[in-house]
């Protein structure tokens, strides 16, 4: 059976079928719909939304010396924060196999940055496999825990995000259950001291020499060869651009597996070749190592060496032809920038924090990182998930020691606090730091599409769980009782004066704003704590006196033409514009 | 090159971009073409754009095309088709729904929806303007303006021996087959 699949969702039908028992992961894109997908074989395995990606890759490790086949997937910038296991279980080696998803975002449709993986792989030195399609990337899923077992190493699934979230045809199989390797102490194994971790190192040094000798020959590395004028190494994505951009009649040598890079087979390759290309997205990471095996190729030099790539672009940058193609000229499409959604909780917020003056705001990553557009504007930094907090003390230290008359306020989203925030907190209170943290608790995690997490009250998996109380975790880290704030931030007066009155404190402070994201499916937990009744807000034209200070809370219900209305169809009550209309000019209707 | 056949849905998140491309690129697996789509995610609940692609063919290698490469784009929103016209191939066709959403700039009187597209774009390329919105709202249910444009997309794409029926009945709602096949049909008529 062949089935129109994403790269998620066949790496996630790759993993049920090599018997994968463990999966752990925190949501990313272009990462997040793999345990999405996962979750429907939750009767053959466990899987789990895990607080951040270290604790998603510390888990599957776990898993993986218990002795079952295990997986952690994340976003490119997710590694970073599982990096610190990662680097040392590539000494230890595996019990069950392992498997890391790292899915990277050329172009960053949706990330902070645009950081090429497969030099992590090099760097941490994982046996690393790079698929084309959602076909390999199913194939790729299942012989990763194989090699990851063969080679005692954790392996690295490396796709992107035309990868991820592009389908193509993928040819189903049954899953074969794969028994669990008995568990043995071991302590010269996984134990890594410095005794220890120096016997691995140099064994580090044996397995890297077989899995190159294996890169050498193993099909998915295999040379095609035709006319032999033009030879292109690629890998990943690149090879579906340089395939239509070359044409049949190039030779190509498709590196499925580009850690440890097959030395011998390129050398090889490149001699039967008149002109040798290398195609790949980001980094010239191919490029940099043929370049040290002294043979020349055309790589970056024409490539772009940042952004995404497609046919067009590849075509063009080789062959400097262009297409034919229809412009207009003085007319132009107006962008259209994401923003906060019609009745978004932020929203009320933030409206209420740009009032304020003299603020140093640091923001996190999240939905809420949408507060820094106009007409709000009221976010000033945003770097990494969870540092908000921290960049905020730091802030609010140095704008203490300098005698700067500003105060930071640091912003950070429920999951995100889950994530990294909470040890940015405890930062803040045991170096009795003055900064504001404000916790926007809207129920879900809200960017990636609703996953559940800490707060949320349920598992990846369905079922009810513990919720993590954020104000009584304050109190525990030391937070004082009367410096935790609870508000409705769709109520602009009780979130303006709790604003008003941590702000003035010299102490640490936070302010935890509680309302469910208006797209989230209720729970019925959320009905009963929050008025969720449908409402909707209209302006009666014959009060409005068009002062736009509706239209400047930046809610997309609100257009503001030749009169001022609210679209009926999208606006949800929440009542911010009413709250900020001077002349009385906006009413609820039930 | 290869021989694929490129096909652009655009438009506003919300929109219903991607049922019809779920239903258009079923089709085509089930009519035996290699089929690629590809669809960016992540903020479209949020008001930005939307694009998903879909390629068919003997054999297709890109998931993705670039500037002049489709041969037909339908673009669900207005101004989208003029975000989208230089992705048209030169004798590429371009459906376009009579129908505006404007983006924040706008909303905010910072911008203005521009005057005038379908009159220029007629000038560029050969297009198809309809109000799907009418239509589905003729019909009984404006949530089905995605499966009218559909039925004009393909009919643009000039395709046959597809039971589009059986398709339209495999990937929507329970009870809601008959008014969605019928706004394909008269999508079809446009």
């Amino acid at each position: 059976m062949r089935v129109l699949l994403s790269g998620n969702e066949a790496i996630a039908r790759g993993a049920y079928e090599a018997g994968l028992k463990f999966a752990s992961a925190y949501p990313g894109t272009p990462s997040t719909e793999i345990l999405e997908n996962l979750v429907q074989y939750k009767d053959a395995l466990y899987c789990e939304w895990a607080p951040n990606e270290k604790v998603a890759l510390e888990a599957a490790i776990g898993a993986s010396v218990a002795g079952v086949r295990s997986m952690a997937a994340m976003k490119h910038v997710g590694v970073n924060v599982a990096a610190d296991p990662l680097f040392t279980f590539a000494y230890t080696g595996v019990t069950g196999g392992l498997v890391l998803v790292s899915a990277d975002d050329p172009g960053m449709h949706s990330s902070q940055n645009e950081q090429d993986n497969r030099n992590y792989a090099e760097a941490a030195r994982l046996l690393m496999l790079n698929p084309s399609d959602s076909q390999e990337a199913k194939d790729f899923m299942k012989l990763g825990l194989e090699l990851s077992e063969k080679f005692d190493t954790p392996v690295m699934l490396h796709v992107t995000t035309r990868i991820c979230h592009s389908k193509g045809l993928v040819e189903f199989e049954e899953r074969k259950e794969v028994p669990a390797i008995p568990y043995e102490k071991n302590i010269a194994k996984f134990v890594a001291t410095p005794a220890n971790a120096q016997v691995m190192r140099a064994k580090l040094e044996e397995r890297l020499a077989a899995m190159e000798e294996y890169s050498n020959t193993v099909s998915i590395n295999q040379p095609e060869y035709r006319d032999t004028k033009v030879g292109v190494i690629t890998s990943g994505v690149g090879y579906e651009y340089a395939k239509e951009t070359f044409g049949d009649d190039a030779s190509f040598l498709k590196l499925g597996m580009a850690f440890p890079l097959p030395r011998k087979l390129i050398k090889e390759f490149a001699s039967k070749v008149d002109k040798l290309y290398v195609v790949e997205e980001m980094d010239p990471y191919i490029e940099r190592h043929v370049a040290q095996l002294g043979i020349a190729c055309e790589g970056k030099s024409l490539i772009p060496k940042y952004g995404e790539l497609n046919t067009d672009i590849v075509r063009t940058a080789v062959f400097g032809t262009e297409n034919p193609h229809a412009t207009v000229e003085g007319m132009e499409a107006v962008v259209r920038p994401p923003v906060l959604c019609a009745g978004c909780p932020h929203r009320g917020f933030f409206y209420a924090l740009s009032k304020r003056k003299n603020l140093v705001i640091t923001g996190d990553i999240g939905c809420y990182t949408l507060g820094s557009a106009p007409p709000l504007s009221a976010i000033d930094t945003c770097f990494c998930m969870g540092g908000s907090i921290s960049t905020g003390h730091g802030a609010a230290k140095a704008l203490k020691l300098s005698g700067q008359d500003k105060k930071a306020v640091a912003v950070i989203g429920d999951s995100t606090f889950f994530h990294t925030g909470i040890n940015s907190l405890i930062d803040v209170i045991y170096n009795k730091g003055n900064s504001v943290s404000v916790i926007l608790d809207n129920r879900i995690t809200g960017m990636t599409g609703h996953q559940e997490n800490p707060g949320s009250g349920f598992t990846l998996m369905g079922e009810p769980t513990v919720e993590v109380d954020i104000e009584k975790l304050c109190l525990a880290i030391g937070m004082k009782k009367e410096n935790i704030y609870v508000v409705n931030p769709l109520d602009l007066e009780e979130t303006g004066k709790a604003l008003d009155d941590a702000i003035a404190k010299d102490e640490p402070t936070v302010i935890i704003t509680k309302w469910p994201c208006i797209l989230k499916k209720f729970s019925a937990q959320d009905k009963e704590d929050f008025d969720l009744s449908p409402k909707k807000c209209r302006i009666d034209q014959e009060k409005c006196k068009k002062c736009k200070a509706c239209v400047r809370t930046g809610c997309p219900a609100i257009h503001s033409g030749e009169a001022i209305e609210i679209d009926g169809s999208s606006c949800t009550g929440c009542t911010v514009c009413l709250q900020v209309c001077p002349f009385e000019a906006i009413e609820e209707v039930r | 090159m290869s021989e694929a056949k490129n096909i652009l849905l655009v438009g506003v998140g919300g929109q219903g971009t991607i049922l019809a491309s779920k239903i258009l690129s079923d089709a085509l697996v089930k009519a035996g073409y290699d089929v690629k789509m590809s669809e960016v995610h992540g903020m479209s609940q949020r008001g930005g754009n939307v694009s998903t692609q879909i390629r068919y063919g003997e054999k297709v290698y890109s998931p993705i095309i670039g500037i002049g490469e489709a041969d037909v784009i339908v673009a669900f929103e207005k101004m989208e088709a003029l975000r989208w016209i230089e992705y048209l191939k030169p004798d590429g066709k371009i459906v376009i729904n009579d129908y505006e959403i404007p983006s924040a700039p706008i909303l905010m009187g910072k911008a203005e929806y521009p005057k005038g597209i379908t009159e220029t774009l007629k000038e560029k390329a050969d297009i198809l303007v309809l109000k799907a919105a009418e239509v589905a709202q003729s019909l009984g249910n404006p949530r089905v303006m995605n499966i009218v444009l559909l039925g004009s997309l393909v009919k643009a794409m000039d395709i046959s021996g597809i039971d589009w029926d059986e398709v339209i009945r495999d990937n929507v709602k329970k009870g809601f087959e008959d008014i969605n096949i019928k706004a394909f049909n008269e999508g079809m008529k446009q």
